[in-house]
């Protein structure tokens, strides 16, 4: 996903004379080539993350599209008031785009996981959240997203689905039907979701977006009032729009995520998946528990 | 501009009074610096507020909003009869300004260390786009305490931003929290054409204003009074930040300006 992030960015900034690249000094071995050739508008522009989200912002207001890439926490974490007020607030569009989402970066410790980016996101009226499951998945929802004039969250991730689907900004796509359960699977969350469910008769949703939230799908394609969610960062942000969506039904919910706590143990993603059930086995489990 | 600065710092002082809020202090240690950049420093024209080419100015300590509405109403911005609504549930005017709803206004500001980072990011555009459109900010000592002021001045510094203007509004109100000591070494430090200039006298301002800064972002350090005009304000400062007058203070506040002028 990340060498597509190098792919797709380089080409915008080659053919669209308004986006301007700003990395954090991370990725920057990426872009050499292109700050060479557009040094006005791509630049390695220092570890100073606030001043950087208000430098953007002063960049949109004279009619550039900003795209500030860093690691998770440091991009969404550190500047939390900066997205607030100088995008959300003054409306302003504007591209963030991470790496190291939550535990990606399991062996740097809980100073660089940051599962914590898409609930407190959610908080910001008007930004958007893309969660892309595959390379191919950010080239597209990036290009179809990121000139909208909105501020917009895209979440890289060191994992990835299988293989890619057709995916629309702010739209679940349909994996498969059935009448037992729904299951939400989000981003890359997705690949364990597939192998959990393979035999199952249950409808599975990939959600891309989750702001803004796709409530149209989920409305049609919930009958049976079942439903797990399956998150790749800290469990239940995306809960209050399900709940919204269904209100005034009977329905049961099940919830697969990051729970909130300090993962203070290093070693590989894949252990912290384990430890957390974020698993086909984990994702089983909730739904067998779900169609009991 | 028609009114002059006593009779902006009246209408200032009746609608903090009438509507119970606005910051005093903050306001009058700053309108000579906007007056002498409104009057004559500034290309923008009131009737085309979003013109591409105007300069672009940003009060990045937000809570002088007051002053910086009384300057934009004077000059054509919008009329004084919005200082009526001054901060009621449905007015465009408010404790901080919102450049969504005030034309004129440039960015939203009012949390401390954000206009001057947006203010940058206007200059490198501007630079980008090759124009002559040139940027002002005015940041607080107070303000100053805040890491993005330095962030930013860092950048603007690197990048050598020569379109960019930032004044310091010193009226030492951060001295009893922290002493920021030197900010024109401090500037110089990061790269910045920087000195020093009487924050209350419009001649000195305008002479700053137009000093060629060398290729280097400029910072003016604009020795300014808390609350200038009212010698009561003036020597309770810190009493008087966000405090509003009473009926006989308002009284004795106007006949002491009307004295001055």
């Amino acid at each position: 996903m990340r060498k597509q992030f190098f792919t797709t960015i380089t080409d915008v900034i080659e053919k669209d004379e308004k986006a301007v690249l700003l990395l954090g000094d991370i990725s920057v071995k990426g872009f050499v080539d292109t700050i060479k050739k557009y040094p006005g508008r791509a630049y390695n522009i220092g570890i100073l993350e606030q001043a950087t989200v208000g430098l953007a912002a002063g960049l949109a207001m004279t009619g550039f599209t900003p795209i500030f890439h860093t690691i998770a926490p440091f991009l969404i974490e550190r500047t939390y008031e900066q997205l607030k007020l100088d995008f959300g607030y003054q409306k302003l569009g504007g591209n963030f785009i991470s790496i190291g989402g939550s535990y990606d970066y399991a062996a740097l410790g809980c100073t660089h996981h940051c599962p914590g980016d898409v609930g407190i996101l959610k908080h910001i009226p008007g930004m958007e959240i893309v969660l892309p499951g595959t390379a191919q998945e950010f080239h597209d929802l990036f290009l179809q997203a990121y000139s909208d004039g909105k501020p917009t969250y895209f979440r890289l991730s060191e994992k990835s689905n299988p293989e890619s689907y057709p995916v629309k900004f702010g739209q679940a796509h349909i994996i498969k039907t059935g009448s037992k359960a729904t299951v939400i699977a989000v981003g890359p969350s997705l690949k364990p979701v597939l192998e959990a469910a393979r035999d199952m008769n249950v409808t599975i949703l990939y959600y891309t977006t989750v702001a803004p939230f796709d409530k149209e799908t989920l409305k049609a394609n919930s009958a049976s009032g079942k439903i797990l969610i399956c998150e790749p960062y800290y469990r239940g942000a995306i809960l209050p729009e399900v709940m919204e969506t269904l209100t005034g039904r009977a329905i049961q919910v099940e919830t697969v995520g990051v729970p909130i706590e300090f993962l203070n143990k290093y070693g590989q993603a894949e252990e912290h998946d384990q430890c957390i059930g974020l698993t086909p086995a984990g994702v089983k489990e909730k739904l067998v528990k779900l169609l009991a | 501009m028609k009114e002059n600065i006593i009779d902006l710092k009246k209408i200032i002082l009746k609608t903090v009074h009438s509507k119970k809020e606005g910051h005093i202090p903050s306001a009058f240690s700053i309108l000579d610096i906007m007056f002498a950049l409104y009057d004559r420093v500034l290309r923008i024209d009131p009737k085309n507020p979003n013109a591409p080419d105007r300069d672009r100015f940003i009060l990045s300590k937000g809570h002088a909003s007051i002053g910086l509405f009384a300057i934009l109403a004077n000059k054509g911005f919008f009329d004084f009869s919005e200082f009526e609504n001054f901060a009621a549930y449905d007015s465009k005017l408010g404790g901080h300004p919102d450049c969504n709803k005030v034309p004129g206004v440039e960015a939203s500001t009012g949390s401390l260390g954000h206009g001057m980072p947006i203010a940058v990011g206007v200059a490198l555009g501007e630079k980008i786009k090759k124009s002559d459109v040139k940027v002002y900010t005015i940041i607080g000592d107070g303000e100053s305490n805040e890491g993005t002021i330095w962030e930013a001045a860092l950048l603007a510094g690197h990048h050598k931003l020569d379109n960019l203007t930032c004044i310091v509004d010193y009226n030492h109100s951060t001295d009893p929290a922290i002493k920021v000591h030197d900010f024109t070494e401090k500037f110089k430090a990061f790269g910045w054409e920087s000195f020093e200039a009487d924050g209350h006298d419009q001649e000195a301002l305008y002479q700053a204003f137009m000093k060629d800064p060398g290729g280097r972002p400029k910072a003016i350090i604009a020795n300014t009074v808390k609350g200038r005009g009212i010698k009561k304000i003036e020597s309770d400062m810190l009493a008087w930040h966000h405090k509003m007058p009473n009926d006989e203070e308002l009284d004795e506040f106007l006949g002491e300006l009307n004295n001055r002028g």
